[in-house]
C-alpha cells in the first residue's frame, strides 16, 4: 500500500477536496429540489431556505400533473433514451469490433469517417433531417428521435470502443475461433465483457444529451403524443410569465430516471473494471 | 502417414514477406520444434497452420487433406497460447468443455473427456475456480487441458513457457514431454528458446528471417549445422566465432569452436586475457578476449582462473566448424 495514501493528513485532504466538490456539483439541483415543495411567494422571497410548515406547498407538482399528460411525457423521454443507448451500444460496439479486428480494404479511410461525426455538430444537418423525416413519414413518431440520437451517439461510441477494443487479446479471440465459437459469439461472449467499463463510459456520455435534448423533439417530434419530458416542461415557462413551481417540480422529476439509469450503468462500470482484471 | 505437410508456403502482409517458400513434414507422433530469434516468422507459420492466418500462397496439408480454406475448428488441431488465453467467465470446467459443446459431443463424452484431462494434467482440485483464481503455472495446464480434450491429430503450442518462471518452466516442459509420451500425438511448439528446443524436439525447424535455414534432429543441428546462424543459435554459451587468420589461416574463413572444445593448457596454440569467470559449480564459464574477439571456455568441473589473467587454451582438432564469408558451412 503507498505511503502516502496511509498519512491521515492525506486522506483527510483528499476527502475534504472530493466533499467540497460534491457539494458544488449538488448544490444546484438541491435549490432545484428544496424550492419546488415551496409556495411562488417563498421561491421568490428567501430561495435558499428550506420548505417549512408556512412555505411548504404541493402546487407545482398538482399543476404539472392536472397540465398535459405527465406520465405519457415521462415514458416517451425514457423510451427515446434507453432505445438510442440500445442501438448506440450495439451497432457502435460491433462498428468497432469490424474495425479494430477485421483488415479490409479502407479500413482506416472507414474509421476516419466514422470519426468525423465527433467533430461535426449534427444540428448542423437539422433542414436535411427534417426533409428526410418528413419524405419517409416518420415526424411525429418516436423513430425520428432514436435515429437521429442513434446518430449523433454513434461516432463518439465507435471511436471510443474501438480503442478499447484493440486492447482485447488476440489470443483470447484466436482460442475462440480454434474453439469454433462464430464471430458473433466471440463478439458478444469474450470482447463485450471485457470492454464493458468502455461501454458504460460511452453510455453515460450519450443518456446526458438525449435525455436533456430540447431541440430534435421541438422540430420533429412536437405533437402531444411523442413530446418528451424537456419539451412538456416547456409549456410552464412562458414569454411573460413563468411558472416556476411547475418548472421547478418537472426539473425534479426529471432527475430521476436519469439517476436511476446512471446508478445502472456505474455499477456496470465498476463490475467491468474487476473483471477486467484478469488477465 | 504424415500429419502436417507446408509446401511452398508464402506468407506476405502488404509488400512485407514474412514466410518465404516454406516447405516442411511432420510426421505422426512427431515432436517438432519451430525456433529462431524473435521477428523470424516462426509464431506466423503457426498462425497459418491453425488457420488464423490464410498463406498468400503455397499448400497447408493436415493429416493428407489440403486445409488452405479450412476454418481453424476444421482442421483438428488444438492451440496452446503463450497468454493462456483462458475464457475469464468460465470455470476451469467449462473452459475445457467449450469446445467439445461446440463440435456437438454428447455429455457423457464430453464428461470423460474432461476428467480425463483434469486427472492427467491435476487439474481435479480446481475444476470450479475460475482463471483469475488460479496461478500462472494452473492457468497454463488450463490451457493445455482444453487443447487435449478435443483429442486432435495435431497440437499446436505457441511459446507456451515464456510467461511462467524459470522453475515452473522446467517443470511444465517436463509435463509436455510427458504428454507428448502419453498421448502419442503430433505437437508442433514454438519458442525462441534454444534449451526448450534441444530438450523437447524430435526434429528441429531453425527459421529466420521467413526462412528454413535448418531441419534436421537436435543432435544433428548440433554437431552438422549447415550455417553459421544454426551453429551460433544452438547451444549455451553459444558457439566462438572469430576470423581463421587468428590461428594464421585465410582471413575470408570464420572459424567456430563450440565452448565446451576449448581447454585450458600450457602449450595451447591460443592466448587470451580472462575478463570474467562463471562459477557454475558444475560448469566454469571462462570468458576471455582474444586479438579482439571474445571467446568463452565451458570447463567441465571447477576450476581456480581470476579475472585478469593470461591463459593458453586448446581446441579439439576435428571439432572445429569453418564458414565463408555468407555463413556458408565449408567443412
Amino acid at each position: 500500500m503507498n505511503k502516502a495514501r496511509q498519512n491521515p493528513l492525506n486522506t483527510a485532504a483528499m476527502h475534504g477536496a472530493l466533499i467540497l466538490y460534491t457539494l458544488i456539483a449538488l448544490f444546484p439541483v438541491f435549490v432545484i429540489i428544496i424550492n419546488s415543495f415551496k409556495t411562488r411567494r417563498s421561491i421568490f422571497r428567501e430561495p435558499l431556505a428550506l420548505p417549512d410548515a408556512e412555505s411548504f406547498s404541493l402546487i407545482g407538482y398538482q399543476t404539472v400533473m392536472k397540465q398535459g399528460d405527465f406520465f405519457l411525457y415521462f415514458q416517451n423521454s425514457l423510451i427515446v433514451t434507453v432505445v438510442s443507448l440500445a442501438f448506440v451500444l450495439l451497432f457502435g460496439a460491433m462498428a468497432a469490433f469490424a474495425l479494430s479486428e477485421y483488415k479490409f480494404k479502407g479500413n482506416t479511410l472507414m474509421g476516419l469517417y466514422l470519426a468525423l461525426g465527433i467533430m461535426i455538430p449534427i444540428r448542423i444537418g437539422t433542414v436535411a433531417i427534417l426533409e428526410m423525416m418528413v419524405a419517409t413519414g416518420l415526424v411525429n413518431t418516436l423513430w425520428a428521435l432514436i435515429l437521429v440520437y442513434t446518430a449523433q451517439g454513434l461516432p463518439l461510441a465507435v471511436f471510443i470502443l474501438s480503442e478499447f477494443m484493440r486492447q482485447v487479446s488476440d489470443d483470447l479471440k484466436n482460442a475462440g475461433r480454434v474453439d469454433g465459437l462464430s464471430e458473433y459469439t466471440i463478439f458478444f461472449r469474450l470482447v463485450l465483457p471485457l470492454v464493458r467499463p468502455a461501454m458504460a463510459t460511452v453510455a453515460v456520455f450519450n443518456m446526458i444529451p438525449i435525455w436533456n435534448d430540447l431541440w430534435f423533439p421541438l422540430i420533429l417530434a412536437p405533437a402531444e403524443e411523442t413530446k418528451t419530458l424537456t419539451l412538456g416542461s416547456q409549456v410552464f415557462i412562458g414569454q411573460f410569465v413563468t411558472d416556476w413551481n411547475a418548472v421547478l417540480s418537472a426539473l425534479s422529476m426529471a432527475i430521476l430516471p436519469v439517476l436511476v439509469l446512471y446508478v445502472i450503468f456505474s455499477r456496470q462500470l465498476i463490475r467491468g473494471i474487476t473483471s477486467g482484471a484478469v488477465k | 502417414m504424415t500429419a502436417l505437410t507446408l509446401t511452398n508456403v508464402n506468407k506476405s502482409f502488404g509488400t512485407v514477406e514474412v514466410l518465404k517458400d516454406i516447405s516442411i513434414e511432420v510426421e505422426d507422433g512427431e515432436f517438432v520444434v519451430f525456433v529462431g530469434p524473435s521477428g523470424c516468422g516462426k509464431s506466423t507459420l503457426l498462425r497459418v497452420i491453425a488457420g488464423l492466418e490464410d498463406v498468400t500462397s503455397g499448400e497447408v496439408r493436415i493429416g493428407g487433406e489440403l486445409m488452405n480454406l479450412t476454418p481453424p475448428s476444421k482442421r483438428g488441431i488444438a492451440m496452446v497460447f503463450q497468454s493462456y488465453a483462458l475464457y475469464p467467465h468460465l470455470n476451469v470446467r467449462k473452459n475445457m468443455s467449450l469446445a467439445l459443446k461446440q463440435e456437438g459431443q454428447s455429455k457423457q463424452v464430453i464428461e470423460e473427456r474432461v476428467a480425463k484431462a483434469s486427472k492427467m494434467l491435476n487439474l481435479e482440485p480446481y475444476i470450479d475456480r475460475y482463471p483469475s483464481e488460479l496461478s500462472g503455472g494452473q492457468r497454463q495446464r488450463v490451457a493445455i487441458g482444453r487443447a487435449i480434450v478435443r483429442e486432435p491429430k495435431l497440437f499446436l503450442f505457441d511459446e507456451p513457457l515464456s510467461n511462467l518462471d524459470a522453475a515452473l518452466r522446467m517443470n511444465t516442459r517436463l509435463e509436455i514431454a510427458n504428454l507428448h509420451q502419453q498421448l502419442d500425438a503430433s505437437m508442433i511448439y514454438v519458442t525462441h528458446d534454444q534449451t526448450e528446443a534441444m530438450t523437447l524436439a524430435d526434429k528441429i525447424v531453425v527459421l529466420r528471417d521467413g526462412r528454413v535455414e535448418q531441419v534436421g534432429s537436435p543432435m544433428e543441428l548440433y554437431n552438422n549445422p549447415a550455417n553459421q546462424f544454426v551453429a551460433g543459435f544452438l547451444g549455451a554459451p553459444s558457439m566462438n566465432f572469430f576470423p581463421a587468420s587468428v590461428i594464421g589461416d585465410s582471413a575470408d574463413t570464420t572459424l567456430g569452436i563450440r565452448p565446451e572444445d576449448l581447454y585450458l593448457t600450457d602449450d595451447g596454440p591460443l592466448t587470451a586475457n580472462v575478463t570474467h569467470v562463471e562459477h557454475l559449480g558444475g560448469d566454469t564459464n571462462v570468458i576471455a578476449m582474444m586479438q579482439g574477439h571474445q571467446i568463452t571456455a565451458r570447463l567441465f568441473g571447477q576450476h581456480d582462473v581470476n579475472t585478469g589473467e593470461a591463459v593458453r587454451l586448446a581446441y579439439v582438432q576435428d571439432r572445429t566448424y569453418s564458414f565463408d564469408r555468407k555463413g556458408t558451412r565449408l567443412s
